[in-house]
């Protein structure tokens, strides 16, 4: 009798998520049906409005970029045992020091050094946002999730004031446009993608993806950071210096998602806009637990997800676009039930806020 | 046969887990109003056995019988309101609850809308008084010592009126005078026509408290045994399928180990202590002093052995010499080398191993792999610059495999997979099979079978003949009998006592335990 552990548990962890889209497939056909149109059509023109036609195929990449970004951002933390609520937050925050360094720098500087430049300013800035709940949680056991909730509201409203008050181009919410460090669309080189938002930070998230898989399971590094999720005692116990390694992933937690900032400043508008994170950070916390916390498994789930927001301009002539906010809803409920280890997660983060508010009490 | 009636019978039963078939042509009999001792390496189908009698899993094939009642395939309701009760060796309690509000959860007492809690506290304070478990019913759960807290389990099963009552492994957490109140309370059942059936593998237990023993082995039962007609070693023979050297009735070979270390003796006076402890202090979770200036040594080719009741300080002190509590105040030295100045994983690399006493919260990770836990404490000597070493973590996982005799040999099963006493192989296999010069072993065969018990014996007395100094803490007094060269007493966070081992023996080592002769 030949036991393949690695076969059943790549079943295991890809069942439950498909068995999560089948049921919110299912409730999106009650809910078409329940405005008198076939589903058949709906999925059809949604299909056709996104991986149908280059232009929306496009769009989906560009939203599935800053996903993938939001989405690995969370997935670290959670390997760790941490829930960082703080991506939007730290998107924000790495989109406002791309577009700041891309005004500043000399306006003769190569492309690359200048992009470069831009790529380390919003990761750092990412990481410092998520630095601050982790110092919290490693010195003094403060919960992750309410730090980074509060520091949310914090972030964004320093940014609006800045750029509401300081560096904002007149008449408008978005800073001057960036001199040098953009990122070219990827219509310069397939010009089918021709209008479209997709860029060539689309590969930079997949390589975000590929260095964070290679990290958490190929690493002493990724090793001990899972060992403080699943067991702290037990990683305690085997050397590992648990709140350095807590502090450490919120910081990179806080880089990822700072990286996806660079996806709008850099790639799309060329500048920092007043609310342009638009929940992508929450967001990204659904296509962590629908991509079971695995950054390929991420990649996939920031397609379906992009593909749902977009999709839901597509269908908008035909039923509100609302729908697709409800598919999404379904589809994280869905696997809120079906996969064990976000319940534990969930119940995990529901501790630590109650310890959090103990503690104050 | 015929006056006897049966409590439960089960037939040809069979159950499968995938490929793992946790039981098969298992036929259990025990008679009403007898205390049944349902023994067998870890593994081996108890725990399914029973699980399927209480309801929890549904047999692939066979016949089940309670109370001459065919009940094949229920349900734990059914089970539960036919008086088959079962207490877990992990409880299930609320700790913020009251013992008299635990007991009575689920079938509360009512008056109108409300819990009559004072009615609880009577019911629950007469059934105290007639099964002879004694527990305070207003007291927190929280606040119970373990032994404690297993009694509210039992008056649990009790309140909800169980005639069959089913303990998996209930010793493994008390100390030896909650072990003979246990006992009691189980006789006292027993001659009220109560049916016992006790999930074990302490051989001494079987022999004391059962009626009747049945024997499983890999997923089979193979002898069914009149306690009165059968010795030890008859049990752990049908348990292991062969004969097997008990830790406890080797006097002879406590003599000859005295003898080597007679031997040793002249060698090891020259040598320094490999491990020292100076002038220790600790302080436990709560804040309180639990460990006051202790003092000792332990010498190359030396196993001291640290016996006392649990919780008086013994788990503090090898968490501090390891590195993972704060000292307050003292000195430890490794050979020549200062410990406490350095952080957990840099005492490792000096030369201790540590087999800590709950394997499953500190000693392994269970959802890794066999071979990722092979290397936990030392995965940095398993790193390269672009990442670990798969190939040398694999054949350092092939080896220790092999020579620890882990089963099944698959170093890609998650931990979790494996039975305790293969578990525990893997933390031993860890901190044994590696460069050492201090052990410290706690509970080194907790919840191990008795084939395992005898391997990890062996492999001890190997690393300490091998020149190894070893400080062993166990709750089973005859293991630290049969295994020191000389045994510290540990009351209240202080040695009361440190005697030579061919000095001692439980009568001697008793009014010290429990802080009588301090």
């Amino acid at each position: 009798m030949t036991v393949r552990p690695g076969m059943r548990a790549f079943a295991d962890a890809v069942l439950p998520p498909i068995v999560a889209l089948a049921f919110a497939a299912v409730v999106g056909d009650l809910l078409i049906l329940s405005f008198g149109e076939a589903p058949a059509t709906v999925f059809k023109l949604l299909v056709e409005g996104t991986w149908g036609n280059a232009y929306g195929f496009g769009q989906v990449l560009y939203k599935a970029t800053t996903l993938t970004c939001t989405g690995l951002a969370f997935a670290l933390a959670g390997r760790a045992g941490l829930f960082n609520v703080g991506a939007e937050s730290q998107l924000a925050m790495g989109g406002f020091a791309a577009g700041i360094v891309g005004l500043l720098l000399p306006v003769g500087m190569p492309a690359v050094i200048a992009t470069l430049l831009c790529i380390v300013a919003a990761m750092t800035a990412g990481a410092a946002v998520g630095a601050v709940p982790g110092a919290l949680r490693a010195k003094f056991g403060a919960s992750e999730v309410i730090v980074t909730i509060m520091l949310n509201f914090v972030v964004l409203a320093l940014l609006n004031w800045l750029v509401a008050a300081k560096i904002h181009v007149p008449e408008t919410l978005h800073t001057p446009s960036i001199v040098v460090g953009g990122v070219p669309r990827l219509s310069t080189v397939i010009p089918a993608f021709h209008g479209s938002a997709a860029n060539f930070t689309l590969f930079i998230a997949i390589v975000a993806a590929v260095v964070s898989y290679w990290y958490l399971f190929r690493t002493r590094g990724g090793y001990e950071l899972r060992a403080v999720g699943l067991q702290p005692d037990a990683a305690e116990f085997g050397g590992v210096r648990v709140p350095r390694v807590m502090f450490f992933t919120m910081a990179f937690s806080g880089a990822l998602a700072g990286l996806g900032g660079m996806n709008f400043v850099l790639g799309y508008k060329g500048y920092y806009e007043e609310g342009f994170a638009g929940g992508a950070g929450f967001l990204g916390i659904a296509v962590a637990l629908v991509g079971r916390n695995h950054p390929l498994g991420i990649l996939l789930a920031a397609l379906l997800f992009a593909t749902l927001s977009q999709g839901g301009l597509a269908v908008n002539a035909v039923v509100p676009k609302q729908l697709v906010d409800i598919l999404q809803a379904v589809v994280i409920l869905a696997v809120a039930t079906a996969v064990p280890e976000v319940q534990k997660q969930i119940r995990a983060a529901a501790a630590a806020v109650a310890r959090g508010v103990g503690a104050k009490a | 046969m015929s006056e006897l009636s049966w409590a439960v019978r089960m037939r040809d039963v069979a159950k499968s887990f995938g490929a793992v078939m946790a039981n098969r042509d298992v036929s259990l009999n025990v008679a009403r109003g007898e205390i049944h001792a349902l023994v067998g390496e870890n593994g081996a189908g108890k725990s399914t056995l029973m699980r399927i009698l209480s309801g929890l899993y549904a047999p692939d094939a066979g016949f089940i019988e309670v109370n001459e009642r065919d009940v094949t395939g229920w349900k734990t309701t059914d089970a539960i309101a036919a008086g088959v009760g079962m207490v877990h060796q992990h409880f299930m309690l609320v700790p913020t609850l009251t013992v008299a509000e635990n007991v009575v959860l689920g079938q509360e007492p009512t008056n109108g809308w409300r819990i009559d809690l004072e009615r609880a506290v009577a019911d629950v304070r007469a059934l105290s008084a007639t099964s002879g478990l004694a527990v305070d019913p207003n007291a927190k759960v929280a606040d119970l010592s373990v032994g404690e807290a297993q009694r509210v389990e039992i008056l649990k099963a009790l309140y909800r009126g169980a005639k069959i009552l089913i303990l998996d492994e209930p010793t493994a957490v008390l100390s030896p005078p909650e072990v003979r109140e246990l006992w009691q309370v189980l006789r006292v059942l027993r001659d009220n026509g109560g049916t016992v059936i006790l999930i074990t593998h302490k051989l001494d237990e079987v022999i004391e408290v059962s009626d009747t023993i049945t024997v499983m082995r890999a997923g089979r039962t193979v002898a069914r045994l009149a306690t009165a007609d059968t010795t030890p070693r008859d049990i752990a023979k049908a348990m292991v399928g062969r004969d097997v050297a008990l830790a406890l009735d080797a006097s002879p070979g406590i003599k000859i180990t005295g003898e080597n270390r007679a031997m040793r003796a002249d060698t090891s006076s020259a040598l320094r202590s490999a491990l020292r402890v100076d002038h220790l202090t600790v302080r436990g979770d709560r804040g309180t002093t639990v460990i006051n200036d202790l003092s000792f040594t332990v010498a190359p080719g030396e196993i001291l052995g640290i016996a006392g009741v649990e919780g008086n300080g013994q788990t503090e002190l090898l968490e501090a010499i390891a590195g993972l509590r704060a000292l307050r105040g003292g000195q430890l030295m490794l050979n020549d080398e200062r410990l406490d100045v350095r952080d957990v994983r840099g005492r490792s690399d000096a030369g201790l191993s540590h087999i800590p006493e709950d394997r499953h919260r500190r000693g392994l990770i269970l959802d890794y792999s066999v071979s990722d836990n092979l290397i936990l404490g030392r995965q940095h000597k398993f790193a390269t610059p672009t990442g670990l070493d798969r190939q040398r973590i694999d054949r350092n996982a092939d080896t220790l495999i092999r020579q620890f005799d882990i089963r099944p040999p698959i170093a890609a099963l998650p931990a979790r997979a494996l039975s305790g006493g293969n578990q525990q192989k893997i933390v031993i296999a860890r901190e044994m099979g590696r460069e050492f010069s201090v052990l410290l072993a706690a509970q080194p065969t907790r919840g191990v079978d008795v084939g395992a018990i005898e391997f990890i014996h062996a492999q001890l007395r190997a690393a300490r003949d091998a020149g190894k100094a070893i400080l062993l803490v166990s709750a089973d007094l005859p293991e630290v009998l049969a295994l020191s060269d000389r045994i510290a007493v540990m009351y209240g966070g202080r040695f009361v006592s440190v005697m030579d081992a061919s000095d001692c023996d439980a009568d001697v080592l008793g009014p010290f335990m429990t802080g009588a002769a301090a």
